[in-house]
C-alpha cells in the first residue's frame, strides 16, 4: 500500500511522482491494440497489393483494354491466338445476379417489413432466429443444393435439356442474399423511432399508411444499403454460382442458357495454370478487378447507411 | 358515421390483407429452405453412421468415410482462431475504448466492411500471392488457415466490439477516478464482463471458417490425400472442399454420399449458429446491471 | 498546511468559458465546502483537481493546481495522483463485480495480494462507510445489484480503500435518502483526522453542518472563500453569498 506523500518545507516527496510497472503496462498495451487495430488497414492493402503483384504482368504485357472489357471470347488455352475476353463472363455475373436481385429484393423487403411491422413478441424473435440461420449456411452446400435439386427440378418442370444455368444460379443466389437483406432492412426499419409512427397514426392513418408513406421513406438510406450489400454479396459470390450455372461461356439470351461467372472462373481454371503464365496474371486481373468493384458498392452502401449521400 | 364505419372495414381488411400477404413473401422465403433441408436430411441421413464420420475414404473416395476431411476443418479452423481472435479482440479494444473520432479510425472501420465484403475467391487468390508464394508456405495448412484468418477478422471485431461498448461508462470512469490505468479498468471490469459477447463472435467464426471453401481450394486443401497432415506445412482434406470435389468431379459417385457430406457440413454450420444464438439469449437474460 | 492550492484557475469547453479567476487554499485536515447553483462550475473544477480532464479533448485547464505542493498538470504518473484522491459522485456506482472485490479492487491494484490483508481493509472500508453489518453475509453478492443508498456507501468504501489524502465528494446525497445522507455525515466528520474534505453540495445547510470553510461559485466565478459558520450569519464579503445562501435564489 502507497504512504501518503510527505510534505516538507524543502519541496516534494520524492516518491510522489514514479513511473511504475502498471505506467508502462498501459502504455504498451495501447501500443498493441493500435497494432491491431490498424491491422484491418494493412491486410486490405495487403490484398490489393498482392493480387496486383500477381496480376502485374499482364496488365503490363497482353492486357488489351478493348479487348478485355469488350469481347466476349475468353480463351486463354487456344493454342492460335489466346484472347483474354471478359465479356462474357461479366454478362453471366451480371444475369445471375441480376434474376437474383429481382426474386431476392421484393421478398427481402416483404420479410422485412413484416418482421419490423406486424410481427410481435415471440413470433418476431423465432423469424429473427430463423432468418440468422438461413444466412449461415455455407456458399458449397447451396451450390450442391443447386446441382443435386435445383437441376432436376428445373429440367423437369421446364422440360429443357440442361438444369445448370442462369435460372438456377439466379433463384440459389436470391434465396442466399435474401436472409442478410432482411436483416439488415429490418434494422433499418426497426431503426426509425416510433414517433414517426405515433404522429402519423394520431393523423388517422391506416397501419400500411404509416409504413407506405412515413416508414420506409424515413428507413430509405438503410434500405437501400441493403440492397446494395446484396448486390455485392451477389457478384462476390463463388462456390454457389461456379456449382449452378454450368460451364458455357456465352452471353445469356434466356434464362436457361448456361453461363460462368467472373468469380466461377477464377475459381475453375486456376487450379490448372501455371505460376506466372499470362492465363494465370489474367486470372488474377479479374480478380483486381473484383476486388474494384466489390470495394466501390461496400464504400457506397456503407456511405448510403450512415447518411451521406454519395455523389 | 355509417360511411366511416364501412371505410374502417375496408381499412382493417385491406391491412388484414397486407399482413396476409407479406407474411405469404416472409414463408415464401422459408419454406423452400426448410423443404430443401428436409431433402437434404432424407437423402442424407441413410449415410451418416459412426463410421462415417470416424474412417477414412475407400474406393476412389466413392465410399467409405469422411474423417480426414472433418478432421481437416477442425485443424483449419483451429489455427485460424489462434490468428484470428487475439488480433480481432485487440483491435476491437483499440476500436471501443480508445480510438479517437478521426480519420484514421474511419479508415479502420472502413477497412472491415471491405474485408468482409470482399469475395472469397479474392481472399483466395491473396493467399495465393501473399502465403503460399511470398511467405513460401507453399499450399499448407498454414497458408489456408492465415486465410481463413484474414477472412473472418471482421466477425470477431464486430462481436467483441458490441459487447464492449455495451459496458456503461459509468464503471469505466469509476475506476479511472480511482486512479486505475485504462488497461487495469479494461481487464478488471470491462472485458470480464464481455467474455461472453466475445465467445459468440468466436463461435460465429468457427461456423463461417468451416464451410468456406475458395479461400482454401488453392492455399492448402486437397482432395486426394492419401495421409493425415503431420504439421501446419502439410496439406489437408475439409469437410467443405470434399462435399466440392464428391459432386462435381468424382465419376461413379453413389448419388446418396455427396448429401451425407452436405449434411454433415450443414449440420455442423447450423449447430454452431444456434449455439452463438442460445449463448446470447443468455446473456440477456443474466443482467448483472 | 496548505493541501490544495489554486491559483488563477479557469475551465472552458471549447469555447464555452465554465469557470475562470477561481482562486483559494485547502487546508489538511479541512472540510471545504463549495456551494452555488447549478452549472456553476463545482463539477468541472473537481475534474480538473485529479486530472480527469484528459479524457475529455474539449476541455481546457488554465491557471495552476497543486496537491503537496506539486503541480498536477506537471505530473507524469497521473495514476497515482488519483490513487492518492477519493472521489465520490452524485450518482451511485456499483462496479459489477462482488461486495468484497468492489473494495478490494483498488489495493489489489495497488500491489496488495494477501488475503488476510485484503479482508481487514474491506472490513475497514465498509465499516466506515456505514455499510459493513447490511453486506458482511453477502460480500459475495454483485456490487451493481444493490439498493441507490447502498451502492452510494460502496462507493465511498471503494473511495477509502484507496488510503487517500483527500476526499472530493460531489453532491453525494442526491441519489441518497436523509437517514443514510445523516449516516454518511458522521462518517465525514470522523474522517477529516485523516484526509482532507472538499465537500460540493448543493444542500446550503449541508455545507454548515459539515464544512469549516467554504467556497461560494456563481456563474463560473468563485465569488467568495470565507469561514462557513461567517458566511451563513451574514458577514460576507459579497451580498450574492447572502442571498444565496438564505434562499433568495437557488
Amino acid at each position: 500500500m502507497e504512504q501518503p506523500g510527505q510534505n516538507t518545507s524543502a519541496g516534494v516527496d520524492p516518491s510522489f511522482d514514479q513511473l511504475n510497472r502498471d505506467w508502462y503496462i498501459d502504455k504498451a498495451v495501447q501500443v498493441l491494440v493500435f497494432l491491431g487495430g490498424i491491422s484491418a488497414v494493412v491486410f486490405i492493402i495487403g490484398i490489393f497489393v498482392f493480387i496486383s503483384k500477381e496480376g502485374f504482368g499482364f496488365l503490363v504485357g497482353d492486357f488489351n483494354f478493348k479487348e478485355f472489357f469488350f469481347s466476349p471470347n475468353w480463351r486463354p488455352t487456344s493454342e492460335n491466338k489466346e484472347t483474354f475476353g471478359i465479356l462474357a463472363l461479366m454478362a453471366g455475373t451480371a444475369s445471375v445476379t441480376g434474376l437474383a436481385m429481382l426474386i431476392a429484393i421484393p421478398f427481402s423487403l416483404g420479410a422485412a417489413i413484416f418482421i419490423a411491422e406486424f410481427a410481435s413478441g415471440k413470433t418476431r424473435e423465432y423469424l429473427k432466429i430463423t432468418v440468422e440461420l438461413l444466412a449461415a449456411i455455407p456458399s458449397v452446400v447451396w451450390g450442391f443444393i443447386g446441382l443435386a435439386i435445383m437441376n432436376p427440378i428445373i429440367i423437369e418442370t421446364f422440360n429443357v435439356p440442361v438444369g445448370l444455368n442462369v435460372l438456377n444460379a439466379g433463384v440459389i443466389l436470391g434465396l442466399m442474399a435474401a436472409p442478410i437483406m432482411t436483416s439488415i432492412a429490418e434494422d433499418a426499419l426497426k431503426a426509425v423511432p416510433d414517433r414517426y409512427r405515433e404522429a402519423a397514426e394520431a393523423m388517422g392513418a391506416t397501419r400500411w399508411q404509416v409504413i407506405y408513406k412515413v416508414v420506409l421513406p424515413a428507413a430509405k438510406n438503410g434500405l437501400l444499403g441493403a440492397v446494395l450489400l446484396g448486390v455485392g454479396r451477389g457478384f462476390g459470390e463463388t462456390m454457389a454460382v461456379l456449382m449452378a450455372t454450368g460451364h458455357s461461356i456465352n452471353i445469356p439470351t434466356s434464362v436457361f442458357d448456361s453461363v460462368r461467372a467472373l468469380t466461377a472462373t477464377i475459381a475453375a481454371e486456376l487450379g490448372e495454370t501455371a505460376a506466372g503464365s499470362s492465363h494465370y496474371q489474367a486470372l488474377f486481373t479479374i480478380g483486381i478487378f473484383l476486388f474494384i468493384i466489390t470495394f466501390i458498392i461496400n464504400l457506397a452502401a456503407d456511405l448510403i447507411v450512415r447518411g451521406v449521400r454519395k455523389g | 358515421m355509417f360511411e366511416s364505419t364501412q371505410l374502417n372495414r375496408k381499412n382493417r381488411t385491406r391491412q388484414r390483407l397486407f399482413k396476409i400477404g407479406l407474411g405469404s413473401m416472409t414463408g415464401i422465403l422459408i419454406l423452400p429452405v426448410v423443404l430443401i433441408m428436409g431433402m437434404l436430411i432424407y437423402k442424407g441421413a441413410p449415410v451418416i453412421s459412426f463410421e462415417f464420420l470416424f474412417t477414412s475414404p475407400t474406393n476412389g473416395m466413392t465410399a467409405g468415410g469422411i474423417f480426414p476431411a472433418l478432421l481437416g476443418t477442425v485443424l483449419l479452423v483451429v489455427v485460424a482462431l489462434l490468428a484470428s481472435v487475439p488480433l480481432g479482440v485487440a483491435a476491437a479494444i483499440y476500436l471501443s475504448e480508445y480510438a479517437p473520432d478521426n480519420w484514421i479510425t474511419r479508415a479502420i472501420n472502413l477497412a472491415i466492411i471491405n474485408l468482409a465484403g470482399v469475395p472469397s475467391i479474392v481472399h483466395a487468390l491473396f493467399g495465393v500471392g501473399a502465403f503460399v508464394i511470398f511467405f513460401r508456405f507453399g499450399t499448407s495448412i498454414l497458408a489456408a488457415s492465415l486465410t481463413l484468418a484474414i477472412m473472418t477478422l471482421p466477425v470477431v471485431i464486430v462481436a467483441t466490439r458490441e459487447s464492449l461498448q455495451a459496458v456503461p461508462m459509468a464503471f469505466r470512469e469509476a475506476c479511472w477516478n480511482m486512479g486505475a490505468t485504462r488497461w487495469q479498468t479494461i481487464r478488471s471490469v470491462v472485458l470480464p464482463n464481455a467474455i461472453t459477447g466475445i465467445l459468440t463472435g468466436v463461435i460465429l467464426e468457427v461456423s463461417r471458417t468451416a464451410g468456406e471453401t475458395a479461400p482454401i481450394m488453392f492455399t492448402g486443401a486437397a482432395f486426394f490425400l492419401p495421409l493425415l497432415p503431420q504439421g501446419v506445412f502439410d496439406q489437408t482434406m475439409a469437410l467443405s472442399l470434399h462435399l466440392f470435389v464428391v459432386s462435381t468431379q468424382v465419376p461413379g459417385m453413389p448419388e446418396a454420399l455427396p448429401f451425407g457430406v452436405a449434411l454433415v457440413l450443414i449440420s455442423m454450420v447450423l449447430l454452431m449458429n444456434s449455439l452463438s444464438i442460445a449463448l446470447r439469449m443468455y446473456l440477456r437474460g443474466k443482467k448483472k446491471w | 498546511m496548505v493541501k490544495l492550492s489554486v491559483k488563477d484557475l479557469s475551465i472552458s469547453y471549447g469555447s464555452d468559458c465554465v469557470l475562470q479567476d477561481v482562486n483559494f487554499d485547502i487546508q489538511e485536515h479541512e472540510i471545504f465546502g463549495i456551494i452555488g447553483p447549478a452549472n456553476a462550475g463545482k463539477t468541472s473544477f473537481l475534474k480538473a483537481v485529479n486530472r480527469m480532464d484528459m479524457f475529455n479533448p474539449a476541455m481546457k485547464v488554465g491557471g495552476d493546481i497543486t496537491f503537496n505542493n506539486v503541480a498536477v498538470n506537471k505530473i507524469r504518473n497521473v495514476y497515482g495522483l488519483r490513487r492518492r484522491i477519493g472521489v465520490v459522485f452524485p450518482l451511485p456506482v456499483g462496479l459489477p463485480l462482488s461486495v468484497y472485490d468492489n473494495v478490494a479492487l483498488a489495493p489489489r491494484l495497488g500491489g496488495q495480494k494477501n488475503k488476510a490483508e485484503l479482508d481487514v481493509i474491506v472490513e475497514r472500508c465498509l465499516t466506515r462507510a456505514a455499510l459493513w453489518d447490511e453486506v458482511k453475509d453477502r460480500l459475495d453478492s454483485l456490487g451493481s445489484l444493490l439498493s441507490g443508498g447502498q451502492q452510494q456507501r460502496l462507493t465511498i468504501a471503494r473511495a477509502l480503500s484507496q488510503d487517500p489524502e483527500m476526499l472530493m465528494l460531489d453532491e453525494f446525497s442526491i441519489a441518497v435518502d436523509p437517514v443514510t445522507t445523516m449516516r454518511i455525515e458522521d462518517v465525514l466528520k470522523e474522517l477529516r483526522n485523516e484526509v482532507t474534505i472538499i465537500l460540493v453540495t448543493n444542500l446550503v445547510q449541508q455545507a454548515r453542518r459539515l464544512a469549516d470553510r467554504t467556497a461560494f461559485f456563481l456563474e463560473g466565478r468563485c465569488v467568495e472563500v470565507g469561514v462557513t459558520e461567517d458566511l451563513f450569519t451574514g458577514e460576507v464579503e459579497d451580498q450574492r453569498t447572502r442571498d444565496y445562501v438564505e434562499g433568495r435564489f437557488g
